[in-house]
């Protein structure tokens, strides 16, 4: 895929409120099109950088630029940058009908009063309401899901380049959040439409994401799809806030320790680790390694396939979570880690573990993260 | 949920009720005796309202207290209204001395702002009369017209009307569009109970009236130094029913949700 000018652009933008930082010299670039996530905690950041691309903040002075299409619009007023944004209390009026919500931004656009109702009713998302359900009613008579599309409808009725979404979904069930998540995908593929979507959920962001900008603490903590977060964390934020991992430690040993261009990490106990090398690494110093539950195997001691790395441990909890089962392991240095096993079928071939077993927890070398110092 | 409330409470609560509204009650009965003294009750009659309109100074203090009240309800809302939008929607320097300056009028004794209004109208060689009345009672009225808006504006959502600027609304029409109509239910309770702040005052007024500023209040007192006949109570009843039903209004008003 060529490469395309971005749409927006995030260039070292900071935000000030008094003295706390909520944005630290934030940069990033979306793509046209690109279903784009701010993934992080309550706190990071990620709101205050949807508002400062919504034109409800400022930068601060000396705080970089934001760039729509390549225009600077640091100091643009919110109706001046052709942006539609779903919030997540949704903000819909009270005062007014649906069908007058919906309306809003047309009015306010000057189409020519013969064409709004029929654009109010083609308005994307809104299909799914009967209009008899909607039109007349006051947004307080609709149910959350409902209420959700009308906020949709509203944005995208506008046709923006640029749909900001503030967790939209955090006031819906379950089951209705997972039905919008696949809608709101389609959506965004279907109008080409760049969507820029804040979460504090990580499966969700996993979801729904081409790209994922993780926050935490005002700044960008990593950047890259959905694949590369999971599976590249940079760091033991990442590492713990996207998906489950067990952390390692211990000191960086000689390189060319092991062979195929493998390093061993040093333990207190004896039993070295071997990791993949990497440039960051320097004999001699602290490392951390984050491993993801499945990448992890149990067997029994004795049969640890070669050339694996192995910590002895013994059988805690196991965890039925349908298609896979959990598998908490006390290792006898102490710490615990999370094994996660693919379900065979508990009642036709049950797990071989059972609590108090001696296991050992075993992984291909290849199969872990070295983690940057935080 | 019901629950029967312990006996002396019920008590107490009916004495109360009792002692403050049963001399009103007791007064517009006797707004319709036909006898001349209050004391003894010699059959209904309308002939006192009928006097009244007979009384070119009731009916002109009564002109007066509807159009003082009128002014200042107006002057009072749009200042105390601007007040609290500043307060709620911008940061500057002072913010917290301006509230608490703003909530200080509201308990203050009424005689001493009757006189410190009075020693500032004189100070700057002001001539009482009716224009001191609209202001002190437009000055009155505004921090409880400010603190009812504040209170409906602290309430709502400020994502409202970011949702109109990024609708493609600028600020005056978000304004227009989004807040003022969502804000109107406490503007008008705010308006109402100014009114009636402003229609039954007597202590402020009677300092800063001077020779052409007789309300009602202040002429009934007046007209009750002389001895009491029983116009006063046509006259109370009137006032009474006007402040009753502005309140009741307000009532309807501010107990409105949602909208």
């Amino acid at each position: 895929m060529p490469e395309l000018p971005p749409i927006v652009e995030f260039r070292q933008v900071s935000k000030s409120f008094g003295e706390a930082r909520a944005v630290d010299a934030v940069s990033f670039a979306v793509r046209p099109g690109e279903f784009f996530s701010l993934l992080g905690p309550s706190g990071c950041g990620k709101t205050t950088t949807l508002r400062l691309l919504a034109g409800f903040e400022t930068p601060d002075d000396d705080g970089g630029e934001v760039r729509i299409d390549g225009e600077v619009v640091n100091r643009r007023r919110p109706y001046e940058r052709r942006i539609g944004m779903v919030f997540q209390s949704y903000a819909l009026f009270p005062h007014l009908s649906v069908e007058r919500n919906v309306a809003f931004g047309l009015e306010e656009h000057r189409i020519p009063p013969t064409e709004i109702p029929g654009r109010v009713e083609r308005a994307p998302g809104l299909v799914r309401l009967a209009p008899a359900t909607y039109a007349r009613r006051k947004p307080h008579q609709l149910s959350g899901g409902q209420r959700q599309r009308v906020a949709l409808a509203r944005a995208l009725v506008l046709e923006p380049t640029i749909l900001l979404l503030d967790e939209p979904l955090g006031a819906l069930d379950l089951k209705l959040r997972k039905e919008m998540q696949l809608e709101l995908k389609t959506l965004n593929r279907q109008l080409g439409m760049t969507f820029i979507y804040v979460t504090h959920d990580q499966e969700e962001a996993l979801a729904m994401s081409d790209r994922i900008a993780v926050m935490s603490a005002a700044r960008v903590a990593q950047l890259g799809t959905p694949a590369e977060i999971y599976e590249n964390p940079r760091t033991e934020f990442v590492a713990q806030f996207i998906g489950e991992a067990n952390l390692f430690g211990g000191v960086a040993g000689r390189a060319g320790g092991g062979a195929g261009g493998l390093r061993p990490i040093l333990q207190a106990d004896g039993r070295d680790l071997l990791v993949p090398d990497h440039p960051g690494l320097r004999e001699g110093t602290e490392v951390r390694i984050a491993v993801r539950p499945e990448w992890l195997d149990l067997c029994a001691p004795g049969e640890v396939p070669p050339g694996e790395n192995a910590l002895p441990g013994t059988v805690g909890d196991v965890i039925y979570l349908g298609e896979t089962m959990h598998v908490v392991v006390t290792l006898a240095a102490g710490a615990r880690v999370r094994v996660a096993l693919r379900n065979e079928g508990q009642l036709l071939n049950p797990l071989r573990w059972t609590r108090g077993d001696a296991v050992m927890v075993a992984w291909r070398p290849e199969d872990c993260q070295v983690l940057e110092p935080a | 949920m019901t629950r029967r409330l312990p006996g002396w409470l019920v008590a107490l609560v009916t004495g109360v009720f009792v002692l403050l509204h049963l001399p009103v009650l007791v007064l517009v009965a006797y707004s319709f005796n036909a006898s001349r003294y209050s004391a003894d009750w010699s059959g209904f009659t309308l002939h006192w309202y009928a006097r009244l309109l007979e009384r070119p100074d009731i009916l002109r203090a009564l002109r007066l207290s509807l159009t003082v009240a009128t002014v200042a309800t107006v002057l009072a809302t749009v200042l105390g209204t601007l007040v609290a939008l500043g307060l709620a929607r911008s940061g500057f320097r002072g913010k917290r001395m301006v509230e608490g300056g703003l909530y200080l009028p509201i308990v203050t004794p009424e005689i001493v702002t009757g006189i410190s209004l009075l020693i500032l109208f004189v100070a700057v060689r002001v001539p009482l009369g009716v224009g001191t009345v609209i202001v002190a009672h437009t000055a009155f009225c505004l921090p409880f017209v400010a603190v009812v808006v504040l209170a409906r504006l602290r309430g709502m959502d400020r994502s409202l009307e970011e949702a109109a600027l990024i609708l493609g609304a600028d600020e005056a029409t978000a304004f227009r569009r989004v807040t003022l109509p969502l804000l109107a239910p406490g503007i008008m309770a705010g308006a109402l109970l100014a009114f009636t702040l402003s229609l039954d005052d007597f202590v402020i007024t009677f300092f800063v009236a001077g020779p052409g500023g007789t309300t009602l209040p202040v002429l009934v007192y007046s007209m009750v130094r002389r001895g009491i006949e029983p116009t006063i109570n046509a006259v109370s009843a009137v006032l009474v029913l006007l402040t009753s039903l502005t309140v009741a209004l307000a009532a309807r008003v501010g107990g409105e949700r949602g909208a």
